[in-house]
This record gives structure tokens, sequence and C-alpha cells, in this order.
């Protein structure tokens, strides 16, 4: 029951910081503004005290272009999860380093403090470095070949849709200049590709991972440090806490796909298992850092290559025997069923990958909706008793959804480990045949 | 407020591929290493320990119920060596009663009859000497007799008649 209260106090308090780092945004909108345009001053000083300001939505033009200020809770959902050049603790914003490569202007290291964005902002930096921005906690480049090298300051940032497609443009010198997104790897599948950078930054999510990979392992260190201490000894505290974690790893996961070759895939089998739960759990703390790692493909990306590199590189002879030459079937099923063995070897990793990534991103996006019906009942801050009702609604939901996120985060864990097992006990199988059996 | 409507989680970042790789690697590599390592060989060690330790202590039951039987049949045999021990000595004892018995039958048989003949060679001794004395005293009596002159018959009856009271039989 007290959990509970806690945690209700906690999305109470999420929702007021919330509120606090919105109205943040709003002043740092007008101060980006006021590099260039002498004209909106006058705006800008209405834009301060917008609490009273019923027309707080409008913020004046950037690059004379008129920006729509409509709370849109999808689009700040899919700005919260995303990965960012800087580590937000509240509304803190933390600056990382960004290691920045294109082929124009080869390798770029500096902290991203450089783009000179609010300490309590969203990460949206006043300063081009090297033609590099930062547009929402995120690195852009400009493209254009005639916007200066160095340190420019820029007056803001456009979105626009052009055709249907998202356009990021930096207002720089009262001209906008597009500007590029990194350099993805689904070769233009989801609509990235690459791009004219890459960006190799230690961003929010490495450092989240940093972060729970350096916690994990002193746990560990320590538990394992206790028991070599402490040997012959019943255990205690920590290691008394964490060893049935390893245990029901080992017995519920490793011992009853591996057989007794369960020795060699445990270590990798407990590492994927708590990497997934430590990041899930971590993505799971709000304020702190909020990072959707392992909502993020390339993660779980990762994680399913490892999975399919290990399962195919142990597989033994049985295990290709059966890919390629599906024996015991006649001629005219091994058509149909060597493609279809074939295509499952791949299958298997991708649905790893996606089923990973997709719940974590669905609950994180669940969450960030639900604490936006605060805004949206309180018409982006401007109705404080629709505010209040969306609060204690808001409270409820997400109360009701990070419990379920709670769970999630041990169920897909778990999943992600059990059929990484299952795979792996399938390749390194020792067949043995019905049909070897009645002949005998 | 306007964000960047864009779904950016399912665009695989190259950056972020490969700190995940090279992230998950390492603690791949330093967990298996320093941590997994361990614990798993130190909760395979203990189990092994508790099993070898519920495996002795079996053992050691077993032992010791082998040991208590083996003690109860020690104190069976025991019993019945005891038994098997009085019952002979009951017998040595009777024997050498029954022994003692026929022995002191013989001896007081063979003490009676050593007496029966001492008393009859007494006797006969005595018998002899008897009439030797008998003898000695008819020749005493006959010398008497002859001595006093055999006048008259009445006399000498009378005579006879008195050594013949005067032998004292001894």
């Amino acid at each position: 029951m007290r959990k509970f209260f806690f945690s209700a106090i906690y999305i109470v308090a999420f929702a007021i910081v919330g509120i606090a780092q919105h109205n943040h945004d709003h002043d740092h909108d007008h101060s980006g503004h006021d590099h260039s345009h002498d004209h909106a001053a006058q705006h800008d000083h209405a834009g301060h005290d917008h609490d009273q300001h019923h027309d707080h939505g409008h913020h004046g033009p950037i690059c004379g272009v008129e920006q729509d200020h409509e709370f849109d809770a999808g689009a700040t959902a899919l700005h919260h999860i995303s990965d960012a050049n800087v580590y937000s603790i509240g509304p803190l914003m933390i600056p990382l380093p960004c290691i920045l490569y294109s082929k124009e202007d080869g390798l770029k290291t500096f902290l991203s403090s450089k783009f000179h964005f609010e300490t309590l902002g969203h990460g949206s930096g006043h300063q081009a470095v090297d033609k590099y921005v930062l547009d929402e906690g995120t690195v852009r480049r400009v493209t254009d070949p005639n916007f200066p090298k160095g340190e420019v300051p820029i007056s803001g940032f456009v979105h626009k849709e052009i055709d249907g497609k998202h356009a990021s443009f930096v207002c720089y010198n009262n001209n906008l200049y597009p500007t590029d997104a990194k350099s993805t790897a689904d070769g233009g599948l989801f609509g990235g590709g690459l791009t004219s950078f890459y960006d190799f930054s230690i961003t929010k999510n490495v450092t989240s991972m940093l972060i729970v990979c350096s916690f994990l392992f002193f746990l560990f260190r320590s538990v394992a440090k206790s028991m070599q201490r402490r040997v012959g000894m019943a255990p205690t505290g920590l290691q008394n806490f964490m060893e049935p974690f390893v245990t029901f790893i080992r017995d519920e996961v490793a011992v009853p796909f591996l057989g007794p070759k369960y020795d060699r895939y445990l270590p990798f089998l407990l590492t994927i298992f708590f990497f997934i739960l430590g990041l899930n759990l971590f993505g799971q703390v709000p304020f702190f850092g909020g990072s959707n790692v392992t909502g993020n493909l390339a993660v779980t990306a990762v994680l399913a290559i490892f999975a399919f590199l290990i399962t195919n590189f142990s597989g033994n002879a049985d295990y290709w025997k059966h890919l390629f030459l599906a024996p015991g079937t006649p001629w005219f099923v091994k058509i149909i069923l060597i493609p279809v063995e074939l295509m499952g070897v791949l299958i298997k990793p991708v649905t790893l990958m996606l089923r990973l990534f997709a719940n974590i991103t669905a609950g994180h996006m669940v969450i960030l909706i639900f604490v936006s019906f605060i805004f949206i009942f309180g018409k982006n801050g401007t109705y404080w008793p629709g505010a209040g009702l969306g609060a204690i609604g808001s409270t409820l939901l997400t109360l009701f959804m990070m419990a379920i996120e709670l769970i999630v985060a041990f169920v897909q864990a778990f999943v992600f480990t059990i059929l990484t097992a299952s795979y792996i006990g399938a390749s390194t199988e020792e067949h043995h045949h019905a049909e070897h059996a009645e002949h005998h | 407020m306007i964000f960047l409507a864009d779904f950016s989680v399912i665009k695989p970042d190259v950056g972020l591929l490969f700190w995940t790789s090279l992230i998950f690697l390492l603690f791949w590599f330093l967990m298996s290493r320093f941590a997994f390592g361990p614990i798993t060989e130190g909760l395979k060690k203990r189990e092994s320990d508790i099993q070898d330790a519920l495996d002795e202590a079996k053992k050691a039951k077993e032992e010791m119920a082998a040991l208590n039987a083996r003690n109860e049949e020690l104190i069976k045999e025991a019993q019945v060596e005891r038994a098997k021990i009085m019952k002979e000595a009951k017998e040595v004892k009777e024997q050498i009663i029954t022994e003692a018995k026929v022995k002191a039958k013989e001896d007081a048989n063979r003490i009676v009859s050593s007496a029966r003949m001492e008393i009859e060679a007494q006797k006969k001794a005595a018998l002899l000497d008897v009439k030797n004395q008998v003898g000695q005293m008819a020749l005493d009596i006959a010398e008497k007799v002859i001595r006093k002159d055999l006048s008259a018959n009445p006399q000498q009856v009378g005579l006879v008649n008195k050594l013949v009271e005067e032998i004292k039989l001894n």
C-alpha cells in the first residue's frame, strides 16, 4: 500500500515537473528568438509571463515561419523515447560528449554544451558548431556549403511537413537551412539511411548503458567476492538476494534447453538477461534520464545479432543437416521445407529484436501519452482545473501502466533469454531419429 | 511546443549500434570473467558440498544403523553364549556333584568294607586268641586235674566244673 502511495506521489511530481519543463521550453524558444529578431522583443516580453497569457501558444515567427504550438501528445512521446546527445535528470540537461564524423569535415569531438543549450530546457542549442546543431537534444548537420563553419549563433529551428515528409531547418542570419539527421543502418526501410554524417557520440542511451552495466558489474562482483570470501557458509544479504536470479536462469532457462552443455552458454544467458532487465528497469525510473534503451531498435538488434551468432556458431552437424537437407522428408516437401527452415534462421533473431523493442517502446509511449493528458485536459497549461483533473486521471492510469511495465520489464528480459536458450538448444541438440529407432 | 515527430527509435543509429556492441561485448566478458564465472562456480561447489554433506549424513546414519544392528547381534550372541556357558557350568556342576557323590559313596563303601574286613580280622584274631587261651586254659586245667589225683569221680567232676567256672571269657 505504502509503495503505491509513493508511486502516486512520484507521478504527480512527474506531472508538475513536466509542466515546469514545458514552461521552460517557452522561455528558451523566446530567447532563441531574441538573438535575431529585435522586432519580436515585445512579443518575447509578453511570453515571459505566459501563465496569465492566453495566447501563449504562439511565439512569433522563426525566420518568418509561424510556429504551430499546439500540444501534440504523440510527438511529445516520440521525442521523449528518442536517443539524445544530452542527458536529462528531471528538467536538468547535462551535456554529453559528441563524436561526429562526416566525409567532408572528418572527425569532430566536443562536449554537447558547446551547442549552448539551456541547463533547464529541452536541449535545443543556440549555437552551431562546425555545421552541427542540437535540435531538441539530437545532433543534426547543416548540409548547405554556404553555412559557416566554426561556432555561430543560430536563432531557432523550424520543423515542416514537405510532401508528407518531415523536414527540419535551422534559422541562421534570417535564412532557413535544411538539416540532416544522423546516419542510420535501416537502409531507408524506416525512413532513415546514410546521410552526410555519422554520430558516434556517447548519447543518452550509451550513458544509460554505461551506468547500468557498471552498476550491474559492481553488484555481481560484490556477490562473487562475498561468495569467494564466505566459502562453506550460508549466503547472506546481497548475495542471498541475487543468487536466486542466477539459479533461476540456470535451472529454468539454461538447464532445460541446453542440457548438460549449459555451462558454456550460461554466462551469455545471464549477461543478456541482466543487461535487458537492468536497462528495462532503468528506463522505468522517472526523472533519471527516462532512457528508452531496450526500446531502441539499434540496441535490440545488437542483442539479437549476438543471439544469432551464438546460435549458428554453436550449431552442430545435425543442425545444418536439418537446415539444408531436411532428412526423412520426400523431395517435394523438401522444396517447401528447406526455404522455410532457412527463413526461420533469420526470422528468429528478427522476432527477438522486434518483440523487445516493441514492448518497451509501447510501454514508454503509453506512459508518456497518459502523462500528456495533463497538458491535453489542461489546454497546454492555460486551464488549471482541467490540468488538475488530468493529473488525477493521469496519475491513476500511469500508476497502472507502470505496474504493467514493471512486469513487462521482467517478462521481456526472461522471454528474450529463454528464446535465445531455446534457439541455442535447438542448434546444439543431438538428434535421435525415430526412423533410426525403428530400424533397430 | 512542437517536436520532431520522428519515430527515431526504429532507425538503428550507426553510432548506437557500435557502442551497444562494444559495451555488450565488454559487459559480457567482464561479467563472465569476474562475476558470473565465480558465482556459478561457487553455486555449483556449494550445491555439491551440500549434496556431499547430505550423502555423508545418510552414510553416517546407515553406518550407525549397521553398527547398532551389529551391537544388537553381539548382545544377542553374548546372551546366547552366556546361556550356553551357564548351561555348561550347570552341567559341569551337576557332573561334579554326581561324581563326588559316587566317589563319596565308593569311598564310604570302601571304608565300610575295609572296616568290616578289619573287624573280621580283629574278630578272627580275637577268636584265635580266645581259642589259644581256651586251649591254654584247657591245658592248665588238665594239668591241675592231673596234679590233684583224679581220685573220686564226683570230686573230679566238681573240680572240672569249678575250673570251667573259673575260665573267664575275656
